[in-house]
């Protein structure tokens, strides 16, 4: 028994482990639901009207988001699919890495893998901290990613947001101290907060399609683990008890 | 301590076989024939889990190499393809990669046992000898795999280490040329790496294990109380605290399995990268020679020896220093004079070096993982100068972590040392 209790208290540790760093990123908590499939289908929606423009998801196919996202192949080419691609291929965006070099002075990434590298909380801040900074060239700037390159185009949504600089200190440059709408768009707070879940939901299960299948077979996984261990207790126990 | 058994099958083709090449008796004399104490506890598992994750590496690793493109234009994509177009790539993927984590963590409580309980003292210095090959080919096998998936921290993680050996003298700058077949980490690189990771490397560290198994059953296991129990022995000629390692440690060795892959199933199905310690976010972006990470650093397993190197300023010196706390280890078994085996026996003084070694094992961690930067500002306000804390509070735990040894040698050979009396028999706790 003092083994099994080394070991629980083990696994305590390393659970509370992982808790404590994913709330360490300093963003606010983007609560996203990959298991959530209707936002996840708003969220493509989103991408695929806003984002696939510029951004490609190059390491997921068509085919992927119909099959995960419980969408017919006749949807996902009638209503996501605007480049013409096959539906077995990868998303490609409609724009040539060479234009978006001369136009952005650099090539849009792509966000295949966007949360895994930064995480769902920052691309959710992200999204959110968009605001209006003539002296940058596309006339947008952002203050989770300072001199941001990308223009905004979910402005139309959120609306059009100027930063309230605070007072700045003497020898330093004013920093923005927070953001507020100066022109409503076509959604207020509460809904476009939730269109940013929905996007950042999409992305987050664009970066890793297998996440849907492994927390799902996981649990059955851990069942017969548990099962196997118990086994493997009781024969332990059996042979043992002519050891003293 | 391996008691020889000759298998005599009834199947005449099989006794064919024994009669020419008789492997079934040697298996059964390195199990059923082989005695191990009867007291073992919780830290005796880790040797057989560490052999269930080289088996899961190897199994994981052969599958993984029918996907993967070892070249500087492919190899991020055909991780990306392992793990979405491959059926079953996902676990496949997650399985090699905690198992490469898991591999640190069972080994590393593995050699924390040999120091707890004087696993390494005569007769045994050749097992820890070879642990410790095997502890080093490992390192080198990790650190080969890890660049594989050509992400951006594989890039410059690659490029930080294969550098270090510009402190070679002389020939350092084009020794680092040569490793890389580049003047930077490149498609050449990940080229030999490749082989190396998925062929040499692997035989390498199947030999150590085949010999550190032998040069264990040639002597017999030590066990928590450090008594020699081939010194007690019954009429039958076994030890009198001895029990058949097969069944009786392999029913409890799958009891071990059973909880560790519990353990394992949980961070793969549920946690797989672990926050980043497992699986880095700087990783998911492809290498890239012009943008540098934020902050480089090694995946967990190396940052205590890394943060020593950090800590210290000149780069030749930082080096000698990492070395040396590898090599030190390997010196374990003469720097310790002392007879008393456990830690149960021991002084007082061995118990306290031992738990602060740990200790410092562990905060040198956080300083190579990048954490003491974000907890220095928290503890001493924003305008503290990182770098001196950081350095001076890496400085004093390379001191400890050296001192430990010096004491030990010290403490032993002085006579310092105020040991318990051993008891004859090992001591059972009754559950």
């Amino acid at each position: 028994m003092h083994t099994l209790k080394t070991f629980c208290f083990a696994l305590a540790l390393l659970a509370g482990m992982g808790v404590a760093h994913a709330e360490e990123s300093g963003y606010p908590n983007a609560n996203t639901s990959i298991s959530d499939q209707a936002s996840l289908q708003r969220g493509a929606k989103l991408f695929f009207n806003y984002c696939v423009g510029c951004h490609s998801l190059k390491y997921l196919r068509y085919s992927r988001i119909a099959d995960d996202l419980g969408l017919t192949e006749q949807q996902v080419m009638d209503e996501l699919n605007f480049t013409g691609a096959k539906f077995g291929e990868p998303v490609e965006s409609s724009m040539k890495p060479e234009d978006a070099e001369k136009w952005f002075g650099k090539a849009p990434p792509d966000l295949s893998l966007e949360v895994r590298a930064k995480g769902a909380n920052w691309v959710s801040a992200y999204l959110h901290s968009f605001y209006l900074d003539p002296s940058r060239p596309t006339g947008w700037n952002n203050t989770v990613f300072p001199n941001a390159s990308m223009p905004f185009p979910l402005w139309e949504l959120q609306g059009v947001q100027t930063a309230v600089m605070a007072p700045a200190k003497p020898g330093e440059e004013a920093e923005v101290e927070r953001l507020e709408i100066k022109q409503p768009g076509r959604m207020n707070q509460d809904q476009y907060a939730q269109a940013v879940r929905d996007l950042t939901s999409f992305l987050e299960y664009a970066s890793e399609p297998a996440a849907l299948k492994r927390t799902a077979i996981g649990a059955w996984v851990l069942i017969y683990l548990a099962l196997f261990t118990f086994a493997a207790f009781i024969l332990k126990k059996e042979y043992w008890k002519d050891v003293h | 301590m391996v008691d020889h058994v000759s298998v005599r099958p009834r199947n005449r083709l099989l006794a064919w076989i024994e009669e020419r090449m008789p492997i079934l008796s040697f298996a059964a004399s390195h199990t059923t024939g082989y005695y191990a104490p009867k007291n073992f506890n919780v830290m005796y598992y880790f040797g057989s889990l560490a052999l269930l994750v080289l088996v899961n590496q190897i199994v994981t690793g052969i599958f993984l190499t029918m996907f993967y493109t070892p070249t500087g234009d492919g190899a991020f994509a055909s991780v990306e393809y392992i793990m979405r177009d491959v059926d079953w790539g996902w676990l496949i993927r997650y399985m090699h990669e905690v198992g490469a984590s898991m591999f640190f963590v069972v080994v590393y409580l593995h050699m924390f046992r040999g120091l707890m309980y004087g696993s390494y003292k005569k007769p045994r210095e050749l097992v820890w000898l070879l642990g410790m090959l095997i502890f080093l080919a490992l390192m080198a096998e990790a650190f080969m795999g890890y660049v594989l998936p050509w992400g951006n921290m594989s890039f410059w993680g690659a490029k930080v280490i294969i550098t270090l050996f510009s402190a070679v003298p002389v020939i350092g700058k084009d020794l680092v040329t040569w490793i890389m077949g580049d003047f930077i980490p490149s498609g050449a690189t990940l080229n030999r790496f490749f082989a190396l990771h998925v062929i040499a490397l692997p035989l390498v560290l199947l030999l150590l294990v085949v010999l550190h198994l032998s040069a264990l059953h040639e002597v017999g296991s030590n066990n928590p109380d450090g008594v020699e129990i081939k010194q007690k022995k019954g009429p039958d000629g076994h030890p009198l605290d001895g029990i058949p390692f097969h069944p009786y440690y392999t029913v409890k060795d799958l009891f071990g399995v059973g909880i560790f892959l519990i353990l394992c199933a949980f961070i793969i199905f549920f946690e797989p990268t672990v926050g980043g310690w497992f699986l880095e976010h700087d990783n998911f972006i492809p290498a890239n020679n012009l943008v540098t990470p934020a902050e480089i650093k090694p995946v967990w397993y190396f940052t205590p020896f890394y943060a020593i190197l950090r800590v210290i300023p000149s780069k030749g010196w930082g080096v000698i220093a990492l070395l040396a706390s590898i090599v030190v280890l390997f010196l374990v078994p003469w720097l310790d004079r002392g007879k008393v085996k456990s830690i149960r026996y021991r002084g007082t003084g061995y118990k306290v070096a031992l738990g602060i070694f740990a200790l410092v094992f562990v905060l040198l961690g956080s300083i190579g993982a990048g954490k003491t930067t974000e907890w220095i500002p928290e503890i001493f306000g924003p305008n503290a100068d990182l770098t001196f804390i950081e350095n001076t509070f890496g400085r004093i735990l390379t001191i400890l972590y050296f001192g430990f040894f010096v004491f030990l040698w010290a403490y032993t050979y002085f006579g310092w040392e105020k040991t318990r009396p051993v008891p004859e028999r090992v001591t059972v706790v009754q559950h």
